[in-house]
């Protein structure tokens, strides 16, 4: 069976910047992979190339098996996307956004309306299936988002940066949701900026700065091979540690 | 140049098209009353308030009352006011506001047929729009003939022909404020020119080779003569006229929508 995702060589210039400098990077299936970076490192920038909405300069992708960005529509119709910035249709109920966003996968409506009452408990939402989309607190906006991602029962699901902007526990409860899609076998590539995300979700991941990954492993194996000793002895060292060590300590934006 | 490739069309669009009714359907009767009401208050305002000071039967508004003239006009202005309102106001909301186009296109739906939804659904509002206005002056016994009926297929095209161009301002738009040049440079002045107030030949002769240039002179000219019942003189020329500008307006707007979008 073909990776869920695989990238090779990929390039992307606007004016006289290499946003992204050739990287490559597979998932396997089952896994949960984690681009990290500051901002403009081309985190998203990667994810848009991957998901055919911008086209790459150079380099070659295949998404859940298809060759992308000349067949993005097929590729998508089994992934889902959590967006970095919330983008739930503001006219509808909960449930409608999950029935229309639905129809945009040709999914019958008998399928749809058994799924959502499901999807809307999955996120903890179901005593707001009726409730306008206004009403809801950023971490409903986020779970109702990460249900509209799963209405396809996707192989792949690409999250861009799932819980920036949530307070502690709307963040635990994301991840508690994400580590049960993972138990059931869904693959998942994220991008963030909490490295306790990074460590307690990701299999492996990639660090990323100015356009190119400049370390990737297993969490542990970078903490291993990076910072061998704590900078603090009063706590082991930890993910964070390793990325200020790789990226540096100077404001990107 | 790859952005204005040929559109690749799906009937993916459709899925789009009943997105944009299901929000509609929500306020439907409040929308089309207010679409009403602006035209409605031109046409009895200048209809009865100008048109009594005016011998009934002149020949310039077709052998019938003034209001009958105005009538047919304001079918027209109605719908292509309705199609720019809807391409450019609503459809910027859900493109740039409310990032709706972005959370489309991360299901299995292209760019382009989010657009054609859009294309789509703009012309079958601004056909509600003409239609209300023309079973308004049904209702009044200004309309003659069942040829009127073929008044509905024509103001359809009409929608189309006007959203097409107004996906393209959208497209350029930085913001709503830049919609207003398009109303008062192209909008207001077209309505002006193009028959809907006064019979054409009113305009001096280099203002009317103008007029022929202008959209909105070949639908009024293939929607008139339908409400009057009689059969248009050149339909395919106007009809020509008014699909090619869709057409072609539609790919330039799919170009630069992708470039904004896309690159």
């Amino acid at each position: 069976m073909a990776a869920p995702l695989e990238v090779r060589d990929l390039r992307k210039r606007y004016g006289d910047r290499e946003v992204v400098a050739g990287i490559s990077f597979a998932l396997a299936k089952g896994e949960c992979f984690g681009l990290l970076g500051p901002n403009g490192a081309g985190k998203t920038t990667t994810l848009r190339c991957c998901l055919g909405l911008t086209t790459p300069d150079a380099g070659t992708i295949a998404m859940v098996g298809e060759p992308v960005p000349a067949r993005a529509r097929e590729a998508r119709e089994r992934v889902g996307v959590v967006p970095q910035f919330d983008n739930l249709d503001p006219d509808f109920s909960a449930a409608e956004n999950l029935l229309v966003f639905g129809r945009y996968f040709a999914i019958d409506d008998a399928t749809l309306r058994a799924r959502i009452p499901r999807l809307l408990e999955f996120a903890g939402l179901a005593s707001k299936t009726d409730a306008n989309i206004r009403t809801l607190s950023g971490g409903m906006k986020r779970r109702l988002t990460l249900a509209r991602a799963l209405i396809n029962d996707p192989d792949l699901l690409v999250l861009d940066e799932p819980t920036t902007g949530l307070d502690p526990q709307a963040r635990h409860l994301i991840w508690e949701r994400l580590q049960g899609l993972l138990a059931d076998g869904k693959t998942i590539l994220l991008t963030t900026h909490f490295m306790e995300e990074a460590e307690r979700l990701c299999h492996r991941l990639a660090i990323m700065d100015e356009g190119r990954i400049i370390a990737e492993g297993t969490p542990q194996a970078l903490i291993a091979q990076h910072i061998p000793v704590s900078p603090s002895p009063l706590r082991p060292a930890n993910l964070e540690d390793v990325f200020l060590e790789l990226t540096g300590r100077d404001l990107r934006d | 140049m790859s952005h204005f490739a040929p559109p690749r069309l799906s009937l993916r669009a459709v899925a789009v098209w009943r997105r944009n009714f299901l929000v509609w359907r929500k306020i439907a009767i409040p929308s089309i009353l207010g679409n009403l009401a602006d035209p409605m208050i031109y046409m009895f305002g200048l209809g009865y308030g100008l048109g009594g000071l005016l011998p009934e039967a002149l020949p310039a508004f077709g052998g019938g009352s003034y209001i009958a003239f105005l009538a047919a006009g304001t079918v027209c202005a109605s719908t292509m006011n309705a199609a720019s309102f809807e391409t450019l106001y609503s459809a910027f909301a859900r493109m740039d506001v409310q990032k709706t186009w972005e959370a489309i296109m991360n299901g299995p739906v292209a760019l382009d047929d989010v657009m054609l939804g859009e294309l789509f659904w703009a012309a079958a509002k601004a056909t509600l729009s003409g239609v209300a206005i023309l079973i308004v002056v049904a209702l009044l016994g200004l309309v003659q003939s069942p040829l009127a009926l073929w008044a509905i297929p024509a103001i359809f095209l009409t929608g189309l022909a006007f959203a097409a161009p107004g996906l393209i301002v959208t497209a350029l738009a930085p913001s709503y404020d830049y919609f207003m040049y398009y109303f008062t440079l192209f909008v207001t002045p077209m309505t002006l020119l193009s028959g809907v107030f006064f019979p054409l030949d009113q305009l001096p002769a280099g203002i009317q080779a103008v007029s022929q240039m202008l959209p909105l002179t070949h639908a009024v000219a293939l929607i008139r003569p339908l409400l009057f019942g009689q059969v248009p003189e050149t339909p395919l020329l106007h009809i020509a006229v008014l699909a090619g500008l869709a057409l072609a307006c539609f790919w330039i707007a799919l170009g630069l929508t992708r470039r904004r979008l896309l690159s």
